[in-house]
């Protein structure tokens, strides 16, 4: 956050940032393109898997956890599900509630950073004060008290991942538009008589969108970690769905003898989460070398 | 104003923190959700839903539940259990000991590990540990715990090599050094975990102070690298990273939830989700407020650690 602070004040990025030139620097970068054919391979997965899937989700194709049943890449499940099929129709959920939850999450968070960063008065004291609130809490303990009593229904789940995505959000733009609103532009708008409205979204955001990209794909590499985390504790939506992170709960109990139920989720959310990883690490270093701080 | 006045104010902020806490925790369990219908379903019978209500002591006002739930807190008595009765505390239990207990060895492991790679990575800049260094902490620091945890398990307990157990079998009331050999995978999830971080804030720390003059001087004297670096340069490199060392301690208290449940080590996480499993909300309110709790102390004696080991902030403190 200070290096982009002292990149911006230092007068590094004195035009606003053009975003092509921050991506097409990132993908310049090999740890952001492989970052991308291993996202746009699972991604590829999660959307067109289900047209490919062999099997119905919850069709019985032989006995339960087995390897060897003909015509079935990766054996069963614990019901006797088709493992592969599952696994091509598994991708949707996780990957749709981490995208919209990130986006919820991103817009409010910036929202609240250009609003405190504009403000430098006492209305961004008691906002900061109140994101260092929500980082005194685990990320997945507060969705797990969430769910305890409201359910597991997306709606719950998105929210919850959202909210967890705003403090880090508000604080980066704060930082990055900190640098911004002192600048002559702005005091020039000002003088226009421009609404608050506009200088934030039209004057001030423009300058702020490469570290706000930057935070975008961090923000999703970690929902789609905690998304994963509560479906891994056998809190994911709906019983028996196809969904990558509830396979993993629900079949690794029969790890050793018939691995693939748990192997194939584990690999593609986890290769999903290093590929999200890598482009933001990418985007990182072509914005301003961002730390990446421990998801708090 | 003192180290002293200091402390005191981090102190108050602290408990604030925490009073903010416990209006999310008990607006998220008691009050947006009804506790009731989580555990009878949608579909229950009116009768039966003022029954249990009554039974669980939830037809007060809200308010006074929060007033009650909190004294009690404050004042040692967390409440019962939904599903049996028995006090929170008997619940739990040695619970929170082994939680503690793993927390404190991964915290151990973790810490050490990670400022000696950071500062290998530092000494050897561009060299091929620090690439690989570099590499490793980018890929692990993108996979969440429960993929880390599962891969090793595959590759170090059951599928590949059976070298360590795959879950730790020992009863709650059991120590869990009982079985060090089961300890080895969750501590290792963990640290693996941290190591990313730390070793990322290490390794930038430590260059800046390899480079600065009095470094120099050591090496013009003739002394060993291996002493430059080790006695004379990391002593000052690690104030920088504190805070870090100090959110990924904190982080621990987190990542125990998960990694309990992939190897099954009976601690507060393995307890928080079946208390969720089961709507046992005085339980999960219980734990969540003990973590966040944890949270705040370990941040706040980083604060305080970084101040004492910057002389440029501690004369600095008005």
């Amino acid at each position: 956050m200070t290096v982009v602070e002292t990149a911006i004040v230092s007068g590094r990025i004195d035009r606003p940032v053009r975003q092509r030139g921050v991506i097409a620097a990132a993908f310049g970068l090999w740890r952001a393109r492989i970052g991308a054919v291993i996202v746009v391979l699972l991604v590829g997965v999660a959307v067109f898997g289900p047209f490919l899937a062999p099997h119905g989700a919850t069709e019985f194709v032989g006995p339960p956890n087995t390897n060897d049943v003909p015509g079935l890449l990766f054996g069963t499940d614990r019901l006797g599900q088709d493992v592969w099929s599952r696994f091509l129709l598994g991708g949707r959920t996780i990957l749709v509630l981490a995208v919209v939850s990130t986006l919820i999450g991103l817009f409010v968070g910036m929202v609240i950073g250009l609003v405190a960063a504009y403000d430098r008065g006492r209305l961004d004291n008691v906002l900061m004060r109140a994101m260092d609130v929500v980082f005194a809490f685990p990320n997945l303990l507060l969705a797990l008290v969430a769910v305890t009593t409201l359910g597991r229904r997306s709606w719950v789940i998105i929210l919850i991942v959202a909210f967890t995505a705003v403090p880090r959000v508000a604080r980066i733009t704060r930082g990055a538009a900190l640098g911004v609103v002192e600048r002559d532009f702005i005091g020039a708008a000002e003088a226009l008589g421009e609404s608050r409205r506009h200088i934030l979204g039209a004057e001030v955001l423009p300058n702020v969108a490469g570290p706000l990209l930057v935070e975008a794909n961090l923000r999703l590499t970690y929902s789609i970690a905690l998304i994963g985390a509560l479906g891994f504790l056998g809190f994911g939506v709906g019983l028996n769905q196809p969904d990558w992170a509830q396979m993993i709960n629900e079949n690794r109990a029969a790890l050793s003898t018939a691995p693939w139920g748990t192997l194939l989720p584990i690999f593609a959310i986890g290769l999903l989460t290093v590929g999200v990883g890598l482009i933001a690490d990418g985007l990182g270093r072509a914005v301003a070398g961002i730390d990446r701080g421990r998801p708090s | 104003m003192g180290i002293a006045k200091f402390v005191v104010r981090r102190l108050l902020l602290g408990v604030l923190t925490l009073f903010i806490v416990s209006i999310v925790v008990f607006a998220l369990t008691q009050a947006l959700g009804d506790p009731v219908r989580a555990i009878l379903g949608r579909e229950a019978q009116p009768e039966s839903v003022l029954a249990k209500r009554e039974e669980l002591g939830l037809t007060r006002p809200v308010l006074t539940q929060y007033w009650n739930w909190l004294t009690g807190l404050v004042t040692g008595d967390p409440g019962t259990s939904f599903t049996n009765g028995v006090p929170v505390l008997d619940v739990l239990g040695d619970r929170i000991w082994n939680s503690l207990f793993l927390m404190a060895i991964s915290a151990a492991v973790s810490i050490p590990i990670s400022i000696a790679v950071g500062t290998f990575a530092a000494a050897r800049r561009d060299k091929a540990f620090d690439s690989a260094s570099s590499a490793g902490s980018l890929v692990l620091a993108s996979m969440p715990e429960f993929v880390t945890g599962l891969l090793l398990i595959v590759l170090l307990a059951t599928n590949v090599w059976q070298i360590f157990p795959a879950v730790v079998r020992i009863r709650p009331s059991e120590p869990p050094w009982v079985q060090p050999s089961a300890l080895v995978l969750p501590v290792l999830t963990l640290t693996l975990g941290v190591i990313p971080y730390v070793s990322r804030v290490m390794r930038a720390s430590m260059i800046e102070v390899l480079e600065s003059d009095y470094i120099e001087m050591a090496r013009l004297k003739g002394l060993p690298e291996r002493t430059v670096v080790w006695r004379h340069a990391l002593p000052n490199a690690i104030g920088p990273a504190l805070q870090v060392i100090a959110i990924n301690i904190a982080y621990l208290a987190g990542g125990v939830i998960v990694v309990e449940n992939i190897f099954n080590y009976p601690g507060i996480g393995l307890a928080l989700r079946d208390a969720v499993t089961d709507v046992n909300v005085p339980v999960v309110q219980f734990i969540a407020m003990l973590i966040a709790a944890i949270y705040v102390i370990v941040n706040l004696l980083a604060d305080v650690g970084t101040i004492l080991v910057t002389p440029r902030l501690r004369t600095g403190l008005r």
